[in-house]
C-alpha cells in the first residue's frame, strides 16, 4: 500500500541488550520519574475556596440587559435564533401596551424568550447578531447541571437581568 | 522471671501491638498521599488538618456499613478468614528487635517481645501463614473470582518463599545465628548486612513484595481481571480487616528487612555518642532511644518505598511472575549462596 | 502449668485429627490437618524443640498444606462431597472389621512396651536447639542427611521432567 504520508517509520525489533533484560534499571528509572513528580507542584484546585480563573473572553450563561432606566432592551426581532448555529432560542413577539414604556424599552418585545442549555454550543453568536445589545454571554456564570431535561429550557425569568433596585437605597 | 519484668514486657508488648495498629492505620492514609503526590494531586485534606483524621473517617465508615455474608457462602469460614489474616500480620512483628536495651531503675528491658534463638524461622513461618487468610477467605466466599484470586495468592506466595528463604540462608551463614536480635548486635555501628549482601537483599526485597501482595505482585487481588480478588465479596470492616493486614504486613516486612538488611536500631557513630556520656547508664539509653528512632526512621522509608514502587510499576503478567520466582530470583538465591559460601571460604584462608 | 498445658493440647490434637477424617468437605479437613499440625509445634514447643516446632509449621503447615488446599479448591470437590460417597453395606463391614483387627494389632503391639523416660538429673534440655541439632545431623547422622538431600534432588528432577514442556506444546 501506498504510504499516506512519509512519517511513517519502521519499527525494527532487535534483541534487548542485558541492561534491559536485567530489568532493575528501568525501575530505577521510572522510579526516578515519579519522585521527580512527587516534588512537583500539584495541579489541584482546592474548588470551594478556589475557583479556576476563566479566560477573559470566557462565554458562559445567557443574560437579557435592561438599559439604564429599568426597560428590557430585547425587541424580540429574531435575529439571535437566526444566527444560532444550534437553534436553542425561541421567542414569541408582542405589542407593547400603553403604560408598560418603563418595562420594555421598544414597541415590540418579546414575550417568551428561551434557550434550550442542551442545545446551546455557547459560541455567542447570538450576542454579535443582537443589534439592541440586549443578550450577552456573562463572563462569571455557567449553565449548571440539573436533573430534570426541562430544567435547561431557560425562560425570560431566569434570562432577564434583576432590576438594580438596591441603587435607590 | 520477676514480676515487675513481667509487667515491662507486658507493657512492652502492649506498646508495639499498639504502634503496629498505628502504623497500618496511618499507612492507608500516606499511601493515599504519596500516590496523590505522585499522580501531582494533593490527596486527602478534608478530614482535619491536612486530612489526618481521614484513617479514623474511613474506618467509621468500614464499621458502620452492613456486615454481609453471601447467601451460599460457608459463613464460618467466611468470618474466619479476614481474622486469620489479622492474627497472622499481627502475630510476625514479635520477635522483631526494635532497640537495644533500656536500663530503668536497674532492671534491663530488652526492646523484643521474645527473644527465641529462632527468630528468623519464627517470621518465616509466620509469613508463610499469612496466605491462609486470603485462601480460606477466597473459598469461603462461593464466588469465581475470589477463588481465583485465593489460588494465585497460594500459588504465588509458596513460589515467592523459596526465593526468599534461600536468599535469607546467606545472610544466615554471615552471622551464623537464627536470633534476630543477635543478628542485629553483630551489625553495630555501620557494618551493615546491605554491604556483604547486596544481590541477596534486592531478591529479598522482591519476594517481600510478592509475599505482601504489593503491586507488582498484587495478582491476587488484580481488579482489571478479578474485580477484587479473594476480597471481591467483602464488605464492612472485614474487608477492613484485609486491608489493615496488608498494612501490617508491609509495616513487618519493612521490619524484617532493615533487621536483617540495615542494621536493625544501630545507626553510624554509635559508639562514639556512647563514649561521648560520662554516665554508662544514661549513654546506654540515650543510644537506644536514638536507635530506636534509627530503627523507625528505616521502617518509614521501607514502607515509603513500597508505596512508591506501588505507584511507579504496572503489574506482572502472572506467567511472568511464575518466570521471574522460579527461573530468575531461585538460581540467583543459590548464586548468592555459593558466592557467600566462597567468600566465607576466602576470607577464612586469607586472614 | 506445663502438665495442663499437655493435656489441652494433646485433647485438641485428637480432636482436630478425628475432625480431619470425620468432616465430610474436604477443604474443612485440611483446615482441621493445619490445626493438628499448629498443636503437634505446640507439644514440640512444650519439649524445648523450638527448631522443630518452626520447622515443622513452615514446612508442613506452611507449604504441603497450602498446596493440599491450592488443589482441591482447584478439584472443586466441596461441591458434592455429600453424595460423592457412597457405600454398600459390605464394604462398610469389611471397613470395620478391618479397622477393628488395627486396633488389636496395636493394642497387642503396645500393651508389652515399656516407655522409656528420660532421666530429670542427666535429661539435657537443650538438646533440641538448633546448634545441637545441627552438630548431630552434621556428624552423627552425616551420611543419611547427605542421602536424604540425594533423594530430593531425584525428586526434583523427576519434577522437572514432568513439568517440562513437550516440542510443539504452547500455553499461551
Amino acid at each position: 500500500m501506498e504510504p499516506l504520508s512519509n512519517r511513517s517509520k519502521k519499527v525494527q525489533k532487535r534483541e534487548m541488550t542485558f541492561t534491559e533484560r536485567a530489568y532493575l534499571p528501568a525501575i530505577a528509572q521510572g522510579l526516578g520519574i515519579t519522585l521527580k513528580h512527587f516534588f512537583k507542584k500539584k495541579a489541584t484546585v482546592q474548588y470551594p475556596e478556589q475557583t479556576r480563573e476563566r479566560s477573559d473572553v470566557w462565554r458562559g450563561l445567557h443574560v437579557l440587559k435592561r438599559d439604564e432606566n429599568g426597560a428590557e432592551r430585547c425587541t424580540a426581532c429574531g435575529l439571535c435564533a437566526v444566527a444560532c448555529p444550534a437553534e436553542a432560542i425561541t421567542m414569541t413577539a408582542g405589542e407593547r401596551k400603553a403604560g408598560e414604556e418603563h418595562l420594555y424599552r421598544e414597541e415590540k418585545y418579546a414575550v417568551t424568550y428561551e434557550v434550550n442549555m442542551l442545545r446551546c454550543i455557547f459560541c455567542g453568536l447570538c450576542e454579535e447578531a443582537c443589534p439592541k445589545a440586549a443578550i450577552f454571554l456573562q463572563d462569571d456564570k455557567l449553565a449548571p447541571a440539573r436533573y430534570e431535561r426541562d430544567e435547561f429550557i431557560y425562560g425570560k425569568d431566569r434570562l432577564v437581568e434583576p432590576l438594580k433596585t438596591t441603587e435607590t437605597k | 522471671m520477676e514480676s515487675v519484668d513481667l509487667l515491662y514486657k507486658a507493657i512492652y508488648i502492649l506498646a508495639i501491638f499498639g504502634i503496629t495498629l498505628l502504623i497500618a492505620t496511618y499507612s492507608t492514609y500516606f499511601e493515599r498521599k504519596i500516590a496523590a503526590f505522585i499522580q501531582d494531586r494533593v490527596g486527602p485534606n478534608r478530614a482535619g488538618p491536612a486530612g489526618l483524621l481521614q484513617p479514623l473517617a474511613d474506618a467509621g465508615k468500614l464499621f458502620f456499613k452492613e456486615d454481609f455474608i453471601p447467601n451460599k457462602a460457608s459463613k464460618a469460614l467466611f468470618i474466619l478468614g479476614p481474622g486469620i489474616a489479622m492474627l497472622v500480620a499481627t502475630m510476625s512483628s514479635a520477635v522483631v528487635p526494635f532497640g537495644d536495651k533500656l536500663i530503668i531503675g536497674g532492671h534491663e528491658i530488652n526492646l523484643i517481645a521474645i527473644d527465641v534463638n529462632i527468630g528468623v524461622l519464627y517470621v518465616f513461618g509466620v509469613v508463610s501463614l499469612g496466605v491462609y487468610g486470603l485462601m480460606v477467605g477466597g473459598w469461603a466466599s462461593n464466588n469465581k473470582f475470589s477463588l481465583l484470586g485465593a489460588i494465585r495468592a497460594a500459588s504465588q506466595n509458596i513460589s515467592y518463599e523459596l526465593a526468599m528463604g534461600l536468599s535469607l540462608i546467606a545472610v544466615l551463614m554471615l552471622s551464623g545465628t537464627l536470633s534476630l536480635r543477635e543478628i542485629a548486635e553483630q551489625q553495630s555501628g555501620f557494618n551493615w548486612n546491605i554491604w556483604y549482601q547486596p544481590l541477596g537483599f534486592i531478591i529479598f526485597l522482591v519476594c517481600a513484595f510478592a509475599e505482601c501482595n504489593r503491586t507488582p505482585f498484587d495478582l491476587p487481588e488484580s481488579e482489571a481481571e478479578l474485580i477484587g480478588g479473594y476480597h471481591t465479596e467483602y464488605g464492612s470492616m472485614k474487608l477492613g480487616m484485609y486491608l489493615f493486614a496488608e498494612y501490617i504486613n508491609i509495616f513487618v516486612a519493612s521490619a524484617v528487612m532493615a533487621t536483617l538488611y540495615f542494621g536493625a536500631y544501630n545507626f553510624p557513630f554509635m559508639e562514639d555518642l556512647r563514649a561521648a556520656i560520662s554516665d554508662p547508664v544514661l549513654a546506654n539509653n540515650v543510644v537506644t532511644i536514638v536507635g530506636l528512632v534509627a530503627m523507625f526512621t528505616k521502617i518509614f522509608l521501607f514502607i515509603f518505598f513500597f508505596m512508591w514502587v506501588r505507584w511507579t510499576l504496572p503489574r506482572f503478567r502472572y506467567d511472568q511472575l511464575m518466570k521471574l520466582g522460579w527461573q530468575i530470583l531461585i538460581p540467583l538465591a543459590i548464586l548468592n549462596i555459593m558466592l557467600t559460601g566462597g567468600g566465607i571460604l576466602l576470607k577464612e584462608y586469607l586472614f | 502449668m506445663t502438665e495442663n498445658l499437655f493435656y489441652f493440647l494433646t485433647s485438641l490434637t485428637l480432636l482436630s485429627a478425628l475432625m480431619v477424617v470425620i468432616s465430610k468437605n474436604p477443604v474443612h479437613s485440611v483446615l482441621f490437618l493445619i490445626i493438628t499440625f499448629f498443636t503437634i509445634s505446640g507439644h514440640y514447643i512444650l519439649l524445648n524443640a523450638q527448631f522443630l516446632a518452626a520447622v515443622n509449621i513452615i514446612v508442613y503447615a506452611g507449604a504441603i498444606m497450602v498446596l493440599f488446599l491450592f488443589v482441591i479448591m482447584f478439584l472443586n470437590m466441596g461441591k458434592n462431597a455429600e453424595n460423592a460417597v457412597k457405600t454398600s453395606v459390605i464394604s462398610k463391614i469389611a471397613g470395620t472389621l478391618a479397622g477393628g483387627l488395627l486396633f488389636v494389632v496395636m493394642i497387642a503391639a503396645l500393651k508389652d512396651a515399656a516407655i522409656v523416660g528420660y532421666n530429670p538429673e542427666t535429661y539435657n534440655s537443650q538438646v533440641g536447639m538448633v546448634e545441637n541439632l545441627g552438630k548431630v545431623l552434621f556428624t552423627q547422622y552425616l551420611l543419611p542427611f547427605e542421602l536424604a538431600s540425594v533423594l530430593f534432588l531425584v525428586a526434583m528432577v523427576g519434577a522437572v521432567m514432568l513439568g517440562k514442556k513437550e516440542t510443539g506444546e504452547q500455553h499461551f
